[in-house]
Formats: structure tokens, sequence, C-alpha cells
């Protein structure tokens, strides 16, 4: 797939929660001028993140809790300091995961949760492996393995700086190997490097989640109430490592990511560097436009991304992919009795029986729910997936669970 | 406004009709032998009870407004394998009694497909067993009676073993063709319709009871005995495609595997029994009882737990 720019638009919208956590507060007023890089929403609360207009122009609205409209102006004037390079060597740990939480930098596996707080953890001289998660298991998406490609040698930095936050460890970057040229150009790199090495993983799906890719890489299988970084491992997409040098090295905030658009329905699937906030619209102009017959599009992977009503969303600092189908696969069938096949039982990764969590969800017996382990589904959808019976099995999980984190039970 | 939907928001494509029509096309070796060995009479008997199956979950949903559920096969699939479990010169009504019982009082009673706990073909092919036994047990070959090859071994002679291989025996019309059966199981096994777990399991447990019972009884295996014992009756037929239906079969690996030894040894107990010549289909009906008992015991360790911890939540 080619890479190219996408030209951002005249209007630019900034959702105020963008990550886990709490909504960033705006910090600047309608008719203000913002450049380029400029901080327009500032992280409230332990865990939330900053926000960067990604554009130069005026500030046209501010919706406290929701959003910041940016009107562009088109030059793309750059703020103060910004795009400035630093040298690593002498920085140290605080100032280090200053500049990451400066730049907002947040999860781009797609949970968002702001990495200068998971970064931040107590025990840092404990971590023994950082496990730099380039895996990209979901179908159609490829926006981590265009990176991987462009940008190796920023990645590779974007490692050291972890390496200096975290003494004892060592960096794995971890591949699927339907990546080949990806594992290539890293084995290449990484070949002068002691404590940096290249794990090939089988492809399969689900694989990114951090329990899993610390199990395909270590053979480790970490418990459901420890943290990763408890057991000694932390995990960072290889977006968010580009992420973090580019905040750390050159002081760039988090304005700029990959977003894959593909499916049937686009005529010129393609792999876009975006702005953050850029609307939906101006990615699928970019792909070469949309087919009449599009019936669902996905913002995110097919198997855990979320379904839009519409074109009238924008681009966040978690939006990897849009997906555009002629063809709704779900819609097309109607629900039909489990005949027990037990398909979903072998797929699931997380050792669960989906056919018995959903006997429970449907009767709403929510204790029998956690005894078998429900609510330790991560909602990958592979059950639902595999289902011959066409169950919506994920989507129950997903209701039951949020009954059960509310204290609906 | 475009389709929106909870994820995952593909699917793999393989729905449950299918899966059955699958299963039927694996049957279909072992019908066309039954129909090439005995005759007309085989097909009408097949015909009859697929007719009878189809029907009545037709006419039962039809009468209790409910949707119907023809379309996803399996009230043919149930017609074909009830038909294929029966002598072809059982008297014709045995196959539609067969049939509405099947559907009727082993399926749509307990709540349709899915939620019947026993075999539906198999628990109509005992009822007609225990109903009729004088039309069940008898079986004609070419116009003449003649014994099936386990009720000759109950009376201590020995059949041919090229006979029994072949099929070219008395005995029901699917069950009879070994070489009939193992295309089926290879077609099922690589469409990954079923994995091989049950079978093996089933027919190893099943050796393995009959050698040990060997030893015991006369101090050494008698492998032409346990060889005909295994190609004779319906084990084979029964362990690839009975045992293995979903419905009434454990969901995880470890509990087919479990599943298959209970029908194994239980096959072998029958077997040994004075009555029963036969006792594959009781064997499976038995084992379908004990599959929630055997879930319990092997539900899988969910990831990052300690078996043992599983096992004290689930006591």
């Amino acid at each position: 797939m080619r890479i190219k720019e996408c030209y951002p638009g005249d209007i630019l919208k900034y959702p105020l929660s963008q990550h886990i956590g709490e909504s960033a507060v705006p910090v600047v007023c309608v008719g203000q001028k913002v450049c380029v890089g400029q901080k327009i929403a500032a992280a409230h609360g332990k865990i939330s993140a900053n926000i960067a207009s990604s554009v130069s122009g005026y500030v046209t609205g501010v919706e406290a809790g929701k959003e910041i409209t940016v009107k562009n102006d088109g030059l793309y004037t750059v703020s103060d300091g910004y795009g400035e390079k630093r040298n690593i060597i002498g920085t140290g740990k605080s100032e280090i995961l200053k500049y990451i939480y400066e730049a907002g930098v947040v999860g781009m596996g797609g949970a968002g949760f702001p990495t200068h707080v998971k970064l931040a953890c107590k025990n840092s001289d404990k971590i023994r492996l950082i496990i730099i998660n380039g895996a990209e298991c979901e179908p159609y998406i490829s926006p981590d393995f265009t990176l991987m490609v462009a940008e190796s040698s920023k990645i590779l930095s974007g490692i050291l700086v972890l390496l200096k936050l975290f003494e004892n460890a060592s960096a794995v970057i971890a591949i699927e190997d339907n990546k080949k040229e990806a594992i290539d150009i890293f084995l290449k790199k990484t070949r002068h490097i002691k404590n940096i090495r290249v794990k090939v993983l089988k492809t399969m799906y689900p694989q990114g989640a951090e329990r899993q890719i610390i199990y395909s890489v270590t053979g480790e299988k970490i418990k459901m109430n420890t943290l990763p970084q408890d057991a000694g491992y932390m995990v960072c997409n290889v977006a968010t490592v580009k992420a973090v040098n580019d905040a750390v090295c050159e002081s760039k905030p988090l304005i700029k990511r990959i977003v894959t658009v593909a499916g049937d329905a686009v005529y010129k699937p393609c792999n876009l560097i975006v702005r953050t906030g850029t609307e939906f619209i101006k990615l699928i102009e970019a792909a070469g436009g949309l087919k009449e017959k599009c019936e669902k599009i996905i913002v995110g992977g097919p198997m855990m991304g979320k379904a839009v009503y519409d074109m009238n969303h924008h681009v966040t600092k978690t939006t990897s992919a849009l997906l555009c189908f002629l063809k709704d696969e779900v819609s097309a069938r109607a629900c039909t009795p489990c005949i027990r096949c037990g398909r979903c039982a072998a797929a699931c990764p997380n050792g669960l029986v989906p056919l018995l969590m959903a006997e429970y969800a449907i009767k709403n017996d929510y204790n029998s729910f956690i005894k078998i382990g429900g609510t330790n589904c991560m909602g990958c959808g592979k059950c639902t997936y595999v289902c011959p019976a066409a169950r919506c099995l994920t989507q129950m999980f997903t209701a039951a669970k949020r009954r059960i984190a509310e204290g609906r039970i | 406004m475009l389709n929106v939907s909870a994820a995952p928001h593909i699917r793999k494509g393989v729905y449950t009709e299918e899966i059955m029509t699958d299963v039927c096309i694996a049957l279909m070796p072992s019908a066309c032998f039954g129909i090439y060995y005995f005759g007309h009479r085989a097909f009408l008997i097949i015909c009859i009870s697929i007719i009878s199956c189809v029907l009545s979950e037709y006419i039962y949903e039809k009468i209790l407004k409910r949707p119907v559920t023809v379309n996803d096969r399996s009230a043919l699939l149930t017609g074909l394998l009830l038909g294929l479990n029966l002598s072809a010169y059982v008297p014709f009504w045995i196959p539609a009694v067969g049939g509405i019982f099947a559907i009727i009082v082993v399926k749509q009673l307990f709540g349709g497909l899915g939620h019947n706990f026993m075999n539906p073909a198999l628990a109509a092919r005992c009822f007609l067993l225990i109903s009729y036994s004088r039309q069940m047990t008898a079986f004609f070959v070419d116009g003449e009676s003649k014994a099936t090859p386990l009720m000759m071994i109950k009376a201590g002679e020995r059949p041919d073993i090229f006979d029994m291989f072949f099929g070219t025996t008395a005995g029901c019309i699917g069950e009879t063709s070994v070489p009939a059966i193992l295309i089926g199981a290879i077609y099922l096994i690589a469409r990954r319709v079923i994995s091989f777990t049950i079978p093996i399991s089933c027919i190893l447990s099943f050796v393995t009871f009959m050698s040990v019972y060997n030893i015991m009884s006369c101090g050494s295996i008698d492998g032409g005995y346990i060889i005909l014992q295994v190609c004779g009756g319906g084990l084979l037929f029964g362990s690839v495609f009975m045992a293995t239906d979903y419905v009434t079969s454990p969901v995880t690996s470890s509990g087919r595997i479990l599943y298959g030894m209970c029908i194994g040894t239980l096959t072998g107990i029958f077997r040994l029994s004075k009555g029963l010549p036969e006792g594959v289909s009781y064997a499976i009906i038995c084992s379908n009882m004990i599959v929630p008992l055997i879930e319990k015991c092997t539900m899988p360790v969910p990831f990052g737990e300690e078996r043992k911890s599983i096992w004290l939540k689930n006591m």
C-alpha cells in the first residue's frame, strides 16, 4: 500500500476525550489564533492527556467537555520550539516523562491510555523487558506496518528513550511473520544493538493485547489480576514509541498519525499520514472516494472497531483505520440457536467457554457469569467471528461486563 | 445513514446449514452403499424417514406459530441418520413413526435445535428397538433372513472378515460398510466439521476394553475377534456420525476425549452382556446424559490461571 499525506480540510475538530481517563480541559477561547503544535486543551486529573492543534488558524468553537473546533488557515505556522531537536543523553527520567506528558502521547494501539502515566510506573527498575508491539493482528489494517517500514529509525530512537527510563530492561520488537519487510529492516538495524532484539511472531488473531503478546514473546502467562508491569513487562505499540521519540527528541506533540483507509467500498485503499482533527470525508477523498452502496463504516479494525452512523466524525489520536464495506456481514444474518459446536471455546484466546457465558448473560445470571471468568473476556470478537449460528456473543459479553462494572447485578 | 452494530463486524461465513449439509454429504457414501447392497427398499426407508422428520418439524412449528426452521437442514440430517440406522426390511411405518418421535418428542419438546439432550435419531432408534423389537431385529439379505455378524459372534460363529469390512453382511442400511464410513469421516475431518477426537477415543477405548476382557477371560488377546467387533455393528458409524453430534457432545476437546471413552467402554459392556449383541446406540444415549457432568469436570483453564484454583471454584 502506498503512503501519502492527507489534506486536513478547512474545519478541524478535536474531541476532548481522545484517551482513557478524564477529558482534557480547553485552554483556548473562541477567536484565538493557534499554531501547529500549540496546546489547546490541558490534561485534567491523574489520568488524562494534553491535546494540541494540528494546524494553524483560529479557534471557532469551544465546547467544554466535548470538542474544540479550529479553522485551518492553510499556512501551518508552527508554535515556538516545535520541532526543536533534543539530545536525550543528558536528559533525566522526570524530564523525559514531562516531555511525553506535554506532547499528549497516548497508547496508539487503540486503547488510548495516557503514555506518561503508564511509563511512570512505581518500580521502573523492576521492568525486565519492554515489548514493542508491532503485531498488528487485525485483518485489513496496516498503519503500524507502514510506520515500521517508513519510520524505523524514529522507532528505534523511541526505544532508546524507553530504555533510558527502564535501566534494567532490554527491548524486543515483536512483529508477525506476515510483515517480512518490517522484520528485515529491524533485523538489519538492531544487529549491532545489544539490548534490542526482534521477535518474529506467528501471524494470528488476537495477539496485540498485552497479556497475549507477552505470552507470544516470552511464553509467560500473566494472571488476570496482575498488571504486566508488576510482572516486569512494559508493552508499547510501535506508533506510541514513535510518538515518544517525536515528543522527547524532536519536541513535537502528537498531532499526526497513520490511518489505513480500506474496504471494498473505497476505490483506492491506502495508508495516509493524517493530522488529528481531520474530517473523515477528507480521508475518503484521499482514498479515491466512496462507492455508492456503502453499508457500513468502521473506525478501527473489523474485529474490535466501532461502526459509525455517518461521516461526521474526526480523526483522533487512536483512529487507526477507516474501513468501508459494501455489505454488512452482521446484519445479513439473524441470530440462530446455539448448536454447541464448541468452535467458540476452541477459539477463545483467554480459555473461556463463550457459549456458557452467553447462556448466563441471556439469563442475567451475572454471578455465574463472573464465576466462569466472563469478566476476563477482552472482547476480541473471535468467538463471534467463528460462530456458525451467527450469535452475537461478544456483544452480549460487552453488555454484561458493563452491567457488572456499573454494579447493576 | 449507515448500518451500525457492536464489534466484531466480520464473520467467518461458515453457518449451521452448511455444517448440516456437510454431514449429509459425508453420509452419502454409506447411503449409496446401503441402497446398492440392500436394494430399493433401503432407498424408500431413507426417504420416508427424511420426509417424516422434515414434515414433523414443519407441522409442529406451524401449529405452535413458531418460526419454521426446516431450512437449517437439521431435520433433514436427523431423518437421514435415522434411515441409515434402520434395517432395510422394516415395515414402512417404522421410519415414519421414528421420525415423528425423533423430531417432536426428542427435539422439539425440549426446545428445538440445540436444546435436545439426546441425539434425536438415536433416541428414536432406541425407542423403536424397545417398542417394536420383533420388526426392528429382523434382518434379511436378498430376501433371506440372516443374522447380523454380531449376532453370529454371540452364537459362537465367526463371520467372514472381508464381508464385514466391505459391508456385504446383514445389518442396518448405513452401518455395514467400513470404507464408506471412512470416506465420510475423512470428508468431515478435512472440512473441519468434526475433529478426530471423539471417533478415535471411542474406538481406542472400545479396543482397550475388549483387550482387557480378552486377557481376563482367556489370558491372551484375540486380535481377529476385536477387529470383527470394531467393524461389526454400528460402532464406526456411531462414533463418526452419531457421537460427534454437536448438540449432545461436550464442547471442549478434553471433554470429548472423556465422552468418547465413556461410549467405547459402555459399548463394550453392553456387547458382552447377555441380551444385546449391538449396544452402540444405548452407549451413546447413556453418554449423552452424562455430558453435563463431563463438561463440569473439563472446563478449560482461563488464561493465566492455574487448574487447581479452577477445580476448587467449580466444586
